[in-house]
């Protein structure tokens, strides 16, 4: 092992640990802010951008996408679009079917 | 026969197979968690009331179970970091960990499901605790899957660090990846089901 190698590793072990204590942080806040009992589409809106922020962190660090080959984030990005289009089909039901008037 | 592109990246994909056919393997993981959280909001958008989950559910207990999974990520890809700086009893530490924590996660969900069932709450009782159930009972599945294979990989197939270590290395890795993305599914499924 070469050092600059270690030391790169090493970098990546802090950056694990902020990573870490970031995770730690984002889901006290995402218990504190449901304490508030806030209007439904208020809380839903905070916490899911709270847990976004917190998958995010997982995906780009833990799971190396920050620094990933372009075809694992292509895949993603087609993912990403076929899960966006499955969340709404919900959506389409609650307005009854508008595309047929 | 030998496996081709374990540790040599393919001149087209510029990775190696296993760690394109994890990120495949995941994405249809993702479509498939998908579906269900579309059917939570499809019921949950139709009911006429719906519950608040802190009320039915025990948020102190699932923040734990938080808090371990969120452990278990560190711990896992502390592993692999271990085994990138070619330290084989370091990484058995940290997988041994991982396991546990895995573990401790399971146990706490058994309290939690035993106790809805001794208070006479069921999947049939209602939508949101068949959703509960069926969100909460398909995680605890992959968690369960993913610590046998973190187990082989403390166990025997640790072997393969004598001959390949490279290969060992890019698979525990992969079984990183599954890891993290159950991690990831509960960073999102905590607050639907048990906060909102």
């Amino acid at each position: 092992m070469t050092s600059d190698h270690a030391v790169d590793i090493d970098k990546h072990v802090r950056i694990y640990i902020t990573v870490f204590v970031a995770l730690l942080v984002l889901t006290v806040v995402t218990v504190a802010i449901s304490r508030f009992h806030l209007p439904v589409h208020q809380a839903v809106t905070i916490a899911l951008i709270v847990a976004t922020i917190k998958g995010s962190l997982v995906a780009c660090y833990f799971m190396h996408l920050i620094s990933e080959k372009k075809l694992i984030l292509a895949v993603l990005a087609l993912t990403v679009v076929f899960f966006i289009a499955l969340l709404a089909l919900p959506v389409v039901t609650v307005h009854d079917g508008f595309w047929i008037h | 026969m030998e496996i081709p592109y374990t540790v040599e990246l393919r001149r087209d994909t510029g990775l190696n197979n296993g760690k394109i056919g994890i990120w495949l393997f995941l994405a249809s993981e993702v479509m498939l968690f998908g579906a269900l959280f579309a059917s939570y909001i499809l019921i949950r958008t139709g009911a006429p009331v719906w519950p608040r989950g802190d009320t039915i559910l025990n948020v102190p207990l699932a923040t734990f179970n938080t808090l371990v999974l969120i452990s278990s990520s560190v711990t896992m890809v502390m592993a692999w970091a271990s085994l990138m700086r070619r330290r084989l009893g370091t990484f058995r530490i940290y997988m041994a960990a991982t396991i546990l924590l895995g573990f401790v996660f399971l146990v706490v969900k058994y309290f939690e499901y035993s106790h809805k069932f001794e208070t006479g709450l069921f999947p049939s009782t209602n939508n949101f605790l068949a959703l509960y159930f069926t969100l909460t009972g398909l995680h605890m599945l992959h968690v369960f899957g993913g610590m046998c294979v973190n187990a082989y990989f403390l166990g025997p197939g640790s072997k393969l660090w004598e001959t390949n270590p490279e290969w060992f290395t890019n698979r525990v890795e992969n079984a990183g990846l599954f890891w993290h993305f159950v991690d990831l599914v509960w960073i999102f499924l905590f607050p639907t089901l048990y906060l909102l």
